[in-house]
């Protein structure tokens, strides 16, 4: 239970550290690592909960994939020697203000819910399932994910394909003065087009390419 | 204090919620920022989600964990896609001049 609670602690200050870095680093390449360093925090934090398939898939899809995109965005925008600044601006001030009240409004509306959930402690007596079994969060996971829910997990494959078709559709771009070779052209070619016989005359010569 | 139960992670996402919201508000110059403020508010949903899924022991909230990963992947992607082409057309993604989506 200690070792639990150091664990939580020390996970949770770094995961809360890094995010509060994120939104104010002034380098972008410096907020992407933060979101790194956030998403390894929090995924080592379910692993530690018992949730370990999907802190294993939070590993790899968001340090192995979203961040890299984000980091190869960054380094091709040419953005990161932008300073990013909180408050610079002439006419952004009054947002700051707003910005705040707002954020520490919904951050004490969802404290009073979780205090809601306090004093209703019949709430955690429902019986822990899944400790019960003797099979793995990963093997669970499966086997209801593949009957109960295999319907929203093809709608899900249909949303990454048309993020995919969407990505490459918005970035594709046509260069013009491109030379691409056309094996149609090459092979559909006759002789007619390609060679023509001409009579030449003596000191006249040829004139090619007019 | 000692004992971790369901109300520190809640806890804990909503200081990451909440951080999340405050880049959102706060952050003037880039918008690729803005983009891993709203990574970070998916991230503190995702915390919820699974807290409530391990104590109450279902399995459902780590099933929409996994679609709210789907979904905030194709998000990102989408996201700075349109981030490039805007770049590519306007020059600057600085939050103060991206003046030409409408709505």
């Amino acid at each position: 239970m200690i070792a639990h609670a150091i664990f939580f602690y020390t996970f949770s200050i770094i995961a809360v550290v890094s995010a509060i870095m994120v939104t104010a680093s002034k380098n972008t390449v410096h907020s992407v690592f933060f979101l790194i360093l956030d998403f390894i925090s929090i995924s080592c934090l379910f692993i530690m909960i018992g949730a370990e398939f999907l802190g294993m898939i939070m590993l790899i899809v968001y340090v192995g994939a979203v961040a890299v995109l984000f980091l190869f965005v960054v380094m091709m925008l040419n953005v990161a020697q932008q300073k990013n600044q909180w408050f610079a601006g002439q006419t952004t001030s009054k947002h700051i203000p707003v910005g705040l009240i707002i954020s520490t409004v919904i951050f004490f509306e969802i404290i009073i819910v979780i205090g809601g959930w306090k004093y209703k402690p019949e709430i955690f007596d429902i019986n822990n399932s899944l400790a019960n079994t003797s099979v793995s969060n990963t093997h669970s996971l499966g086997q209801i994910l593949y009957t109960d829910y295999i319907h929203v997990f093809q709608i899900s494959g249909m949303i990454l394909l048309v993020a995919m078709v969407g990505a490459i559709v918005l970035t594709f771009r046509q260069r013009s003065g491109l030379k691409r070779q056309s094996y149609i052209k090459q092979i559909s070619r006759e002789r007619a087009e390609g060679v023509e016989v001409l009579e030449v005359q003596s000191n006249k010569g040829v004139k090619i390419d007019d | 204090m000692i004992d971790i139960g369901l109300g520190h992670y809640l806890t804990l996402g909503a200081v990451i919620f909440s951080i999340g919201v405050i880049g959102i508000f706060l952050n003037r110059k880039n918008i690729i920022v803005i983009l891993m403020s709203i990574e970070l508010i998916l991230l503190a949903v995702n915390i919820n989600l699974v807290a409530f899924s391990i104590y109450l022991g279902d399995l459902a909230g780590q099933v929409f964990t996994l679609f709210i990963l789907t979904v905030a992947a194709a998000e990102a992607a989408i996201g700075l896609a349109i981030i490039v082409v805007y770049f590519r057309n306007s020059g600057t993604i600085r939050v103060e001049e991206i003046d030409k989506l409408k709505g």
